[in-house]
């Protein structure tokens, strides 16, 4: 009955870019959110364990000790600063905090380095409360002793002129594809792109429809001709630019100011983002089909973001997870853009890899759409 | 005679509970109906029916000929509809919300910038329509409301407790400004509490429990039950209808007290 209006959509259209124009909150919301929180992310979420301070009880305090703290400082994971005097003034550094490693040096260090077969022992204390820092300090630590070690025995064998002995005869060579420094930077910003999309155009969906139902604006606007289509596409078409507008700031944000560079095609990851949106945009329409006000739509969108932080693998691997978290992550579409968006970033991969990713998205987007569509429908009517 | 609402055993239910149950009558064309019954009795439920925004359960209804259950595009493209609660966009102007409200009547171009300046003016908006509509008294609010029901020349206006919490010189100017219309040759339907209101209406239903227990002129329903004005009438029915009624017990307590 009746066909599409341009004119009644275009009314609706006009009326909610007035609305976001003139709601200050919502216009902070979408540009100024983004850039916050991919700064905030961007330097806070930083699983980069380095520069751990760290404290020296150098008891030998001959060119071999210093040599050793030298390359400590070299390995840029430990920073020798702070020197000490004895286990005391030690636990003092790693109780309060000041420092997260200890190394005591005996003093017979340097004797026992250059005496020929001898063995110079070096203990580390390490402050365990966080295993992700402990576990770096160690391994750090380790290859270190591992290295100086090497370097000791090849010295002391070509000392006794035994040339054949100081090739290694293993080498393992290790190369670090698609993020070679290793940089959680580079792994965190694209997946950004998923979450803070997800966190604002939710938020800002549900918001612009809730408040027409908690201001009682709706009750006037079913008694007009206009139709559940024309008004539900002109309330979401804002949205979806807005939704661009972040998009573009993110990635601008990611390759100008922190030099993630996407690896893949950004046209492609452009319009798989617009796949993404769709979802979203229908998530937040049933959340305002669901919520009769502002605070409950807020507090439901909120029920949404908590875990798809958790269990879309944006901080946390979703191979470990327990099997029940697993599948309960593979309910948020995040979990597979975030697949998506960091295979065309840091991968620079196509669809001949993403496409199982892109046809779940697509499922989503059009069972969500659809569902919200009806329920927005029903609710009108 | 020409018939602007002709409704048969209306039912409206919601679930278990029964809101309008059976109401039928007739309204001619280009007069003035009221509606009058206490909160909760059934009136927005019948108008909302009316307005072709709810489906009614049982009966049927047609609204300027237009069958509310097939054709409430038809109808909703006809009616103006002004809801007791206001129901504006506070953070638009009033230009703006009229905008809106043209687009949605699908009236665009010079036509609508000739309803736009017609309704602006009639309503003596003028000096208000670059105001942003939640600087405005309760009053103009109605006021802008009201422009909004009339941009699109309805041929039918509902208004649902339109003077609701409104002052009395506004409540004056309002209802002069109907009154006009209905002159024009508008039909109107106009629910409300004020037996004032009430008794400069052509027709007056009330309504009670989801019935229409009595339709009328206001001098025929007096007459009819012997009543000197229309609040003893109001009050009469209400005892009649429902003994049980706890704001019936409540008023013979308060009588004999």
């Amino acid at each position: 009955m009746g066909r599409f209006s341009w004119v009644r959509f275009l009314a609706v259209l006009r009326k909610e870019f007035l609305h976001i124009r003139r709601d200050r909150a919502s216009l902070i919301m979408a540009i100024a959110m983004p850039i916050g929180m991919l700064l905030l992310f961007g330097y806070a979420v930083n699983t980069d364990v380095d520069h751990l301070s760290t404290v020296v009880w150098d008891q030998s305090q001959t060119a071999d000790s210093r040599e050793f703290i030298t390359s400590i400082r070299n390995t840029q994971y430990l920073d020798p600063d702070a020197f000490v005097q004895g286990y005391l003034q030690i636990e003092g550094y790693l109780d309060s905090g000041k420092a997260r490693v200890a190394v005591i040096i005996p003093p017979d260090f340097g004797k026992e380095l250059q005496r020929d077969n001898g063995q110079a022992d070096v203990q580390i204390l390490v402050d365990g409360s966080d295993p992700t820092i402990a576990r770096a300090a160690m391994s750090a630590v380790q290859m270190l002793g591992l290295n100086k070690s090497l370097e000791v025995q090849g010295v002391r064998l070509a000392a006794k002129g035994a040339t054949a002995g100081t090739n290694m005869p293993l080498n393992i060579e290790t190369r670090v594809w698609y993020n070679p420094d290793m940089k959680s930077m580079v792994f965190n910003i694209p997946a950004l792109i998923g979450l803070i999309l997800q966190n604002v155009i939710a938020m800002l969906t549900s918001f612009s429809i809730v408040r027409e139902k908690e201001r009682g604006t709706m009750e006037q606007v079913v008694v007009t001709p206009i139709r559940s289509l024309e008004l539900l596409l002109g309330k979401l078409l804002p949205f979806v630019f807005i939704g661009f507008v972040s998009l573009t700031l993110i990635l601008a944000t990611g390759i100008f100011w922190f030099g993630v560079m996407p690896a893949g095609s950004i046209p492609l990851l452009v319009l798989l983002s617009t796949i993404f949106l769709f979802t979203i945009l229908a998530i937040g329409l049933l959340i305002s089909s669901i919520a009769r006000t502002q605070l409950q739509a807020m507090q439901m969108t909120f029920i949404l973001i908590l875990p798809s932080i958790l269990l879309s693998g944006f901080i946390f691997p979703r191979e470990t997870m327990p099997i029940f978290l697993k599948i309960l992550g593979g309910l948020f579409p995040l979990t597979y853009f975030l697949e998506i968006v960091r295979g065309i970033f840091l991968k620079g991969v196509g669809m001949e890899y993403l496409w199982q990713d892109t046809l779940i998205l697509c499922g989503f987007a059009i069972i969500l759409v659809g569902i919200a569509a009806k329920k927005f429908k029903k609710n009108l009517d | 005679m020409n018939l602007a609402i002709d409704c048969q055993g209306l039912v409206k239910r919601f679930g278990t509970y029964t809101a309008v149950q059976g109401v039928s009558f007739q309204l001619p064309a280009g007069a003035i109906m009221g509606f009058v019954g206490p909160n909760g009795a059934g009136k927005t439920t019948l108008i909302r029916m009316l307005c072709g925004v709810l489906v009614p359960t049982e009966g049927r209804a047609t609204v300027l000929g237009y069958d509310v259950l097939t054709q409430p595009e038809e109808i909703k493209q006809r009616i103006g509809y002004m809801s007791q609660k206001f129901s504006l966009y506070d953070d638009l102007t009033v230009r703006e919300n009229l905008d809106f409200y043209a687009g949605v009547y699908s009236l665009h171009g010079k036509m609508a910038q000739e309803q736009k300046t017609r309704v602006i003016e009639r309503i003596g908006l003028v000096e208000r329509t670059s105001q942003l509509v939640s600087s405005l008294s309760g009053g103009w609010k109605q006021r802008v409301a009201l422009a909004c029901a009339l941009l699109h020349s309805p041929q039918l206006l509902i208004l649902d407790e339109p003077t609701a919490g409104v002052d009395p010189v506004s409540r004056r100017i309002f209802l002069d400004l109907i009154h006009q219309l209905a002159k024009e040759g508008m039909t109107i339907l106009v629910s409300t509490h004020y037996m004032d209101e009430a008794a400069t209406c052509d027709y007056l239903g009330f309504v009670f429990y989801g019935y229409l227990i009595a339709f009328g002129s206001p001098d025929e329903m007096k007459e009819k039950e012997a009543k000197e004005n229309l609040d003893d009438l109001f009050i009469y029915y209400v005892e009649n209808e429902a003994a049980d009624d706890p704001r019936n017990l409540a008023l013979k307590k308060g009588g004999r007290g």
